[in-house]
């Protein structure tokens, strides 16, 4: 590594695109996390509240979910080798997340259309579209993290994983959900909101404490001299962050701040604190203990080519994404076509 | 024939096998969708802007109630897609492994310029009418249609590529790009990338036709559907010629790049000058030859080299190095049948349409039948594309085996069997969806007030 010459394309091209793959994958899971997250809320509202749910979400969720399509182009495209291997290995939780999207994604637009008997099924697919997608997801995070050890003890700790992530990302619809709806949905999103609270911040101390126990790999970054140190502010923030959460939304419900958006964006922060956890632990590593960033790459000039387009492109794609954040600000109001 | 390392006894043609018929699968649902919301975004594109321009109230009606659709036909797209996206590292790790940086750049082409930006301006063109401007909204609604049409464009790139590969060098197994412009304008590219726009428009112009008929037989007489009936069988009138030519050319193409495929469409196994036309036979891999056929001396040869002696290629010259004859060759003649059952209708519908008059009852349910014909066209079409490339993935670069998973038999027939359920549950929802739409519509129109939320759910298009 130290020999590495970093003016050298050939190292900092893979370098620029294995950082680029790990923002696409957290912007994905962020964006796509909170209206997951709503879908696993789905069923606890009425039949009112679920209709202005999906409004909070409705015109967001299609370019939500582009991010993955990005996340694992940018792997299929600059790591050609790691991609078949990792997407082998994660085979079943793949096709499992890729059935709820689709289960999902298609129920969004069929509930509003059908006849209003059959809605509560497209619901329930809605739901459950959500539910199998955020837990697989955990999964094959869980996967990547004990760099697919087949033990019995592996399994558990990705299931582990598996059910940890789907609180997050409850969390993130539940504070979505205080930010863009009002009166009593917004009271029941408070409630939500501090249960998965717990619950979230629950998985992520079992996840830290049991990843440096799967790999001693992860175990020696983390706690060798001295490094410790300069990784020592990210749990504490992340303990802050948690505090400030419950804090704001205490005061939100007892009305003594308008800060509506402070939820959500301590919750953000802490999914982005505990992804560079994640990123930091696995670098430089695509596989971890097996394959390297360096050796998965694709060929410069290929990735030279992208490279141009995605510095010309990306944040073309930033300015109208804040675009259409600006035009629907402000609370959700019930989804017409016109 | 080797041993799959993960479950002694199953082989690894076995994975082969299922992961053709799953990629198969996922491939032909997902690009129904495409198929249709490449030319419904320019449909509702030209909607908003006849709107703009007359001021009629009509053309705004047939923007909100064709948008549904469009929004419908959008998420079973997406969502399709995501899934071959993630199939490629799944089931065909040996692809990305030799083509990823051919491949790579042009998949990431598509998610850069295209994905996002129909994505992002679908949410204005659905829900934002209120909140933009009509200048705004009209903008969002052409972004759609460009991205979408944009995103078809790179993936038939890659799709041509792999059929008609240039511009790039081995080297120790692996593709490397030498010529950019060589790899993107491959040879097949135009003839593919426009086959495939007219097929879209074509696609769409029955289902417009169909659903208005759908509705003018339920007693609609909405001058929306009307107008709409009349574009869409104008539309179609004048591109299947185009598309006849276009077809033809794309032949002549083919018979240049890949004659082994071109044979198979032809059903011809012995090769030479002037060749037979085969009208019809059963062709038989075992035998190396027809079954059953009827044929006309020497027309191949004509309307092939455009000479009765012409030399052409027949499947016995490429030793072993063949599709499977018969699907291509019986998909290819539902394609060209298809298309002739559509010139047909398309002409008589619009000449039954000629100065404002109604349809007759009994071509209306006619187009009804035919709301749905583009997409057996287009799967046929792209039957006879991809299964004539066999047995490569990248022709002469890699074959479809050597691509293949190695994962157990069991896991990949697992999902497949998932996958397939969920298909043939979600095309029902669909095709059911739509014409419950159209019904809905005239509810509306019939009352002047919306729909009553309980309606009659009986699935019915053709029993009208």
């Amino acid at each position: 590594m130290s020999s590495m010459d970093f003016t050298q394309a050939s190292v900092w091209l893979p370098l620029f695109f294995f950082v680029a793959m790990g923002i696409a994958m957290l912007s994905y899971v962020v964006l796509d996390g909170y209206d997951l997250g709503i879908g696993m809320l789905l069923n606890r509202g009425n039949d009112a509240d679920k209709d202005m749910m999906i409004a909070s979400i409705g015109p967001f969720w299609d370019a939500n979910e582009t991010w993955i399509v990005l996340g694992v182009g940018l792997l299929l495209v600059a790591f050609p080798l790691a991609h078949g291997q990792i997407l082998t290995e994660l085979y079943l939780p793949v096709a499992a997340m890729l059935l709820g999207l689709i289960l999902r994604g298609v129920s969004f637009d069929f509930r509003v259309k059908v006849n209003i008997e059959q809605k509560p099924l497209w619901n329930l697919l809605f739901y459950l579209g959500s539910l199998i997608a955020s837990v697989s997801q955990g999964i094959m995070i869980g996967r990547l993290i004990v760099g697919f050890d087949s033990g019995a003890l592996g399994w558990l700790f990705s299931l582990l994983v598996g059910l940890c992530l789907p609180a997050g990302y409850v969390l993130l619809g539940a504070t979505w959900l205080i930010l863009k709806t009002e009166g009593t949905l917004q009271q029941k999103a408070f409630r939500w909101a501090k249960n998965s609270l717990w619950l979230t911040g629950l998985g992520i101390a079992l996840v830290s404490l049991a990843t440096p126990y799967f790999s001693t790999e992860i175990m020696h970054k983390w706690f060798s001299w001295p490094q410790i140190i300069w990784l020592s502010p990210v749990p504490i923030a992340t303990g802050i962050l948690f505090l400030l959460t419950l804090r704001s939304i205490n005061a939100l419900e007892k009305k003594s701040t308008q800060k509506e958006w402070l939820p959500f964006a301590c919750v953000v922060a802490i999914f982005w604190l505990a992804f560079f956890g994640i990123a930091y632990s696995i670098f430089p590593y695509v596989i971890i203990g097996k394959v390297t960033l360096w050796q998965a790459a694709a060929a410069t000039e290929s990735l030279w080519v992208i490279f141009w387009g995605a510095i010309v492109v990306l944040p073309t794609i930033l300015g109208y994404t804040l675009f259409s954040y600006r035009i629907f600000k402000g609370k959700a109001t019930a989804l017409t076509y016109y | 024939m080797s041993v799959n390392p993960y479950l002694p006894g199953a082989t690894v043609l076995d994975s082969l096998l299922f992961s053709r018929i799953q990629f198969g699968a996922n491939i032909s649902f997902h690009i129904l969708f495409p198929t249709i919301s490449i030319a419904l975004g320019w449909f509702l594109f030209f909607f908003k802007i006849q709107h703009i321009r007359t001021g009629q109230d009509y053309w705004q009606e047939a923007y909100r109630f064709w948008v549904k659709i469009f929004a419908l036909t959008f998420a079973l797209g997406v969502v399709s897609g995501i899934t071959m996206s993630f199939q490629f590292g799944t089931n065909w790790p040996g692809y990305m492994e030799t083509v990823g940086n051919i491949a790579g750049p042009l998949l990431a082409y598509e998610v850069l310029t295209a994905f996002f930006l129909e994505a992002t301006f679908l949410g204005v063109m659905l829900f934002g009418a209120n909140r933009v401007s009509p200048l705004v909204h009209t903008v969002a609604t052409f972004l759609v249609a460009f991205g979408t049409s944009l995103s078809a464009f790179w993936i038939i790139v890659l799709n041509s590529w792999m059929q008609t590969p240039q511009g790039f060098k081995m080297v120790d197994g692996k593709a490397y790009a030498v010529d950019w412009l060589a790899i993107v304008f491959n040879p097949s590219m135009p003839y593919r990338f426009w086959h495939m726009m007219l097929a879209s428009f074509l696609t769409v112009s029955f289902l417009l036709a169909g659903i208005s008929a759908y509705r003018y037989l339920r007693n609609s007489r909405s001058p929306a559907n009307f107008l709409v009936m009349k574009l869409s069988l104008t539309v179609a009138m004048v591109l299947i010629p185009l598309q006849i030519m276009l077809g033809d050319m794309h032949g002549l193409n083919t018979l240049q790049h890949q004659p082994a495929k071109l044979a198979a469409m032809e059903g011809i196994w012995e090769g030479g000058s002037g060749v037979p036309a085969v009208i019809f036979a059963v062709p038989n891999q075992k035998t190396r030859s027809n079954d059953y056929e009827i044929s006309i001396p020497k027309l191949a040869s004509l309307y092939l080299t455009h000479s009765v002696d012409g030399e052409v290629k027949g499947l016995n010259d490429f030793g072993d190095k063949i599709p499977p004859v018969a699907p291509v060759f019986f998909a290819f003649r539902v394609m060209v049948g298809m298309g002739v059952l559509m010139l047909l209708c398309s002409w008589i519908g619009r000449w039954q349409l000629r100065q404002n008059r109604q349809l007759p009852k009994w071509m209306a349910r006619v187009l009804v039948a035919m709301t749905f014909s583009g997409w057996i066209a287009v799967l046929a079409g792209w039957y006879v594309t991809e299964i004539g490339r066999q047995p490569y993935l990248v022709t002469g670069v890699l074959t479809t085996a050597q691509a293949v998973t190695t994962l157990p038999a069991g896991m990949v027939f697992s999902t497949l069997f998932a996958y397939l359920v969920l298909y043939v549950g979600l095309l029902a929802a669909y095709i059911w969806v739509v014409f419950y739409l159209a019904r809905q519509a005239d509810a509306k129109d019939a009352q002047g007030h919306p729909a009553p939320k309980k309606t009659d759910s009986s699935f019915s298009p053709f029993g009208v």
